[in-house]
């Protein structure tokens, strides 16, 4: 007990010093849901325990659990030459820059067109109705862990994004949260709200991104309420620090043909982890989630995806590829359920993924529950190396061997990528994997 | 009736529900009720075990007593804690008190009884030549075939005998793939485990005929827990089947096995299982819960271990039966069919653990739900980074009869060596509706038509079991599935 309590102690500084500070000026119906967070994540603490833990099965959280992270209380100097130098950033996109968790508007954009943007901090300040009926009511909160506990303990700033009812978003909303790895090791909690009306349309990209190689924790929870028709591209990019903590999630509302694309890169971090749970919560909703992984050194990086059927004729793709380099780990966890009623489901769940090395390791969980019988649901998973064959049909004619392999390994990444519809974005992603993807070091 | 007594265990009781739910009238010899280190010590003098027996079985009692009655909890299976202390783990029927020196020396009534469970314990009216260990709860009562077997020098013996006139290979081999501390109910089976089949085929054997062991839990809640050891020399093979049925009892029965299987270089060990316990009522109520720890070691290079099992029965069934692909170019198989109705909760799979190179597994396994059963495919494969050229395929079907009941499947790949291959495919659908509709066209009738799909699409696996028991496996799918359409 002692042990828990030195643990959790720059936590327990930090909420009490954040709570008499910022806290005191927020309205009282967010102080008492923080509270009972802070509560909750007393009770729960971090998710360490590993026997008997599903979700956390392949993924050991104790090295975050004992850092010493401080809460990060203002953004650092950074300068926009340095962010775009790393980030991904096209200025035909409506861009909102977070440094450590805080919004800085004179880098960002301002709100024109038919998107309505604020900074969360900005949204509570102004009362803005819209926090208080979505912030916290995403799905499954309620079963949620101890980091999804702490980021509603320390809810401040984030984003807060509305698409208006029939609307179609003129550009792209791109917010991005750049870690400054100050000399302090920090950690950041951002929220983002995103709320779609019916029959809207909007593409969201989410990047983290790291300036400097230095430890420091992302806690950050994306809630998306897609009301029916609404449809929603949503790309999300990890590429933090080497020794960066991440864990993510979004967790997603859908409403009666409602349609969420998802796309996930995730090049960079040192602990990663990002939870995606879509709650398809009426007739004919439909998702499609991509995803693309590429992890070298002593990387690790989790995926934990919950697709859950609720009502009939809602369609689900889940398709997951991932490159391991070097001594790196990877692990998916893909669930999909089908709840009692939901008939006509069609659920295809695939994870692929590349081993190029002899040290690293991939644990892939591609699970089904179906409680309905009229469905048609698979899934499969797939481990290997690159096709001996293909190698020796390519270096036959002319190629050798690492180039033959080079262009393999990308080909396999950029089934992925070139789905990106975004010009920018896709063309950002292409060089940064590009440039970082492997050739093949080995014979056998 | 014709149609029924060509399942060959089915026996002219009146009950188209669970043919085998009868019990026999056989006095029995029963410790007393619950668990406690006397009750362990019990166990090990009735059975007349040597000393090291009786520490082995203390030191895993006491492990099990550390969890402190802490099941594993991680399986999709659902239902009241159990009270290990409100059963017998001890019962014997009487007249084994003295084992049997010949087939003449066996009980009248309990060859009678075995004789109505369509087991002839007389080697005359041969099984088809095979060689059958019969054990009723806690006790084997008879062995068949004994002779031959002596004379190619394969030992078959029930593992108290085994203790006793073979101790250096018991020694060596009990609990060195399922060791105690395995897990909960593994622990529970090395304290209390009464008896089972013990096999051991010289090396070069081919074993000429097929082995069986029968069980059959017959004593009202009493708990059967018995302990299988199978070893194959160098260059042998062996074929072994099993089978279980337990008469229909309001309460719950509990039956916690372990099974252990060595291959050793050049081996091959095929194991079938026909598992039909009494799956419970209608209503759920009473059926036998099945914690069934099996697993096999491929641990000599070119081995190789094979499961096959058709799981209709029990309320509860938990069980993987794995092999440890140890020895290099070592194949393990696993092949299974589990069907569910009512109320039962089916979660099965596998293990395959890749050491050696160039292992290799296969993993198919066919689900099948009614009623307002669960079924659960749970399955691991893990590639250690030794495991070059390691290659697994899996495959999981599922199919749903009826709107509540579940198919669920869960599968861990776990890969750590670049040159591994591996690859999983899984599908649940329902019956498809079209090819119902062209047999029906043709005449066939509904249900008969529901059956010849599903027939199908498990007879992948049926041609993987014996002869005779592919046949009986099928009969049992129909007697399972009645009922279940229109």
């Amino acid at each position: 007990m002692t042990q828990t309590l030195t643990k959790y102690q720059q936590y327990e500084t930090d909420y009490k010093s954040f709570d008499d500070s910022i806290g005191s000026g927020q309205p009282e119906w967010l102080r008492s849901m923080r509270l009972s967070a802070w509560s909750r994540f007393q009770e729960l603490g971090f998710p360490t325990a590993r026997r008997g833990n599903e979700p956390w099965k392949y993924t050991n959280v104790g090295p975050i659990a004992d850092a010493s992270l401080a809460l990060a209380t203002k953004p650092a100097q950074v300068t926009l030459d340095q962010i775009k130098a790393t980030a991904p950033w096209d200025d035909s996109w409506l861009n909102m820059v977070f440094v450590d968790g805080h919004y800085v508007s004179e880098y960002s954009g301002s709100a024109s067109g038919n998107v309505t943007v604020t900074s969360l901090a900005q949204a509570i300040a102004n009362g803005d109705e819209l926090v208080e009926q979505h912030l916290g009511q995403a799905p499954q909160f309620e079963e949620a862990d101890g980091f999804v506990s702490l980021n509603t303990a320390f809810v401040r700033d984030g984003a807060v994004l509305h698409i208006k009812q029939g609307v179609t978003a003129d550009k792209p909303v791109h917010l991005l949260f750049v870690s400054s790895g100050a000399d302090e090791a920090t950690v950041s909690h951002p929220r983002v709200l995103l709320v779609c009306e019916a029959n809207s349309k909007a593409t969201l990209i989410e990047s983290f991104v790291g300036l400097d190689e230095n430890v420091y924790f992302t806690n950050a929870i994306t809630e998306i309420s897609m009301a029916s028709g609404a449809e929603l591209q949503h790309y999300r990019l990890m590429q933090e620090s080497e020794k960066s903590f991440h864990v993510g999630s979004a967790r997603v509302q859908q409403e009666s043909d409602s349609v969420y694309r998802s796309k996930v890169f995730e090049r960079k971090v040192g602990l990663g982890r990002f939870d995606l749970y879509t709650n398809m919560d009426g007739e004919g909703s439909s998702c499609d989630l991509k995803g693309l992984y590429y992890t070298s050194g002593s990387q690790h990086v989790d995926n934990y995806i919950n697709i859950n059927h609720q009502k009939p004729h809602s369609t689900s793709r889940l398709y997951y590829k991932g490159i391991l380099d070097g001594k790196s780990r990877a692990v998916f966890g893909g669930t999909v359920y089908v709840q009692p009623g939901a008939i006509k489901t069609d659920s295809r769940q695939e994870d692929k993924n590349l081993v190029l090395s002899p040290d690293a390791e991939v644990d892939s969980k591609p699970a089904l529950f179906i409680y309905a019988d009229d469905v048609v649901c698979g899934h499969g998973a797939t481990a290997g190396n690159i096709d001996q064959d293909t190698v020796f049909y390519m270096r036959s004619r002319g190629l050798d061997l690492e180039a033959a392999s080079r262009q393999l390994i990308y080909g396999f990444a950029d089934e992925i990528i070139e789905a990106v519809e975004d010009d920018g974005l896709r063309q950002y992603l292409e060089k940064l994997f590009l440039e970082s993807l492997p050739s093949y070091k080995f014979e056998f | 009736m014709t149609e029924q007594r060509v399942i060959s265990r089915a026996t002219g009781v009146e009950d188209n529900e669970y043919k085998w739910g009868f019990d026999f009238d056989i006095e029995s010899d029963k410790a007393p009720k619950g668990l406690s280190e006397d009750i362990v010590r019990l166990i090990s003098q009735k059975k007349g075990e040597p000393e090291w027996m009786l520490e082995w079985r203390l030191k895993a009692y006491k492990y099990w007593l550390t969890l402190d009655n802490e099941e594993p909890k991680w399986a999709n299976i659902d239902y009241p804690p159990i009270d290990f202390q409100d059963m017998y783990y001890y019962a014997a029927p009487k007249s084994s008190a003295e084992a049997p020196q010949s087939m003449d020396d066996v009980d009248p009534e309990i060859r009678e009884a075995f004789n109505k469970l369509g087991i002839p314990l007389i080697e005359q009216q041969r099984l088809s030549g095979v060689a059958v260990d019969a054990v009723l709860d806690s006790a084997s009562v008879a062995t068949t075939y004994r002779k031959m077997l002596e004379e190619v020098g394969v030992i078959f013996c029930s593992v108290s005998e085994a203790v006793k006139t073979h101790p250096d290979l018991v020694k060596k081999y009990l609990g060195s793939v399922v060791p105690y501390t395995d897990n909960f109910f593994a622990a529970l089976n090395a304290g209390v485990f009464s008896d089972g089949s013990f096999v051991y085929v010289p090396p070069g054997v081919r074993c000429p005929i097929e082995l069986m062991t029968y069980f059959r839990i017959n004593e009202l809640n009493t708990g059967q827990f018995e302990r299988t050891l199978i070893i194959a020399d160098k260059g042998s093979y062996v074929s072994y089947l099993e089978g279980c049925t337990a008469p229909m009892r309001k309460t719950h029965q509990l039956h916690a096995a372990v099974v252990e299987l060595i291959a050793l270089d050049d081996a091959e060990i095929k194991y079938s299982t026909l598992q039909n316990w009494f799956p419970g009522d209608k209503e759920g109520n009473g059926g036998v819960y099945n914690f069934v720890t099996k697993r096999g070691a491929a641990r000599g290079k070119n081995s190789k271990i094979s499961w096959t099992q058709v799981e209709t029965g029990s309320a509860i069934t938990w069980k993987y039966p794995s092999v440890i692909l140890q020895g290099d170019n070592s194949v393990g198989e696993f092949y299974s069919v589990a069907l569910v109705n009512n109320y039962q909760q089916a979660d099965t799979g596998t293990k395959m653990i890749h050491i050696g190179k160039n292992t290799k597994s296969t993993i198919i396994a066919k689900g099948i739900s009614a009623g307002k059963a669960q079924n659960t495919y749970r399955g691991q494969v893990k590639i250690m980074p030794s495991a070059t050229n390691a290659r697994n395929f899996t495959q999981c079907d599922s199919l749903l009869i009826g709107d509540k009941c579940g198919a669920h499947t869960v599968p861990y790949i776990e890969v750590r060596n670049p040159t591994a291959q591996m690859a999983h495919e899984a599908t649940t659908s329902k019956v498809d509706d079209s090819q119902l509709f062209y047999l029906q066209q043709r005449g066939i009738g509904l249900e008969d038509a529901n059956y010849m799909i599903i027939n199908g699409f498990c007879r992948g696996i049926f041609k993987e079991l014996p002869f005779e028991f592919a046949a009986e496996a099928s009969q049992l799918l129909r007697v399972n599935l009645e009922g279940t359409v229109g």
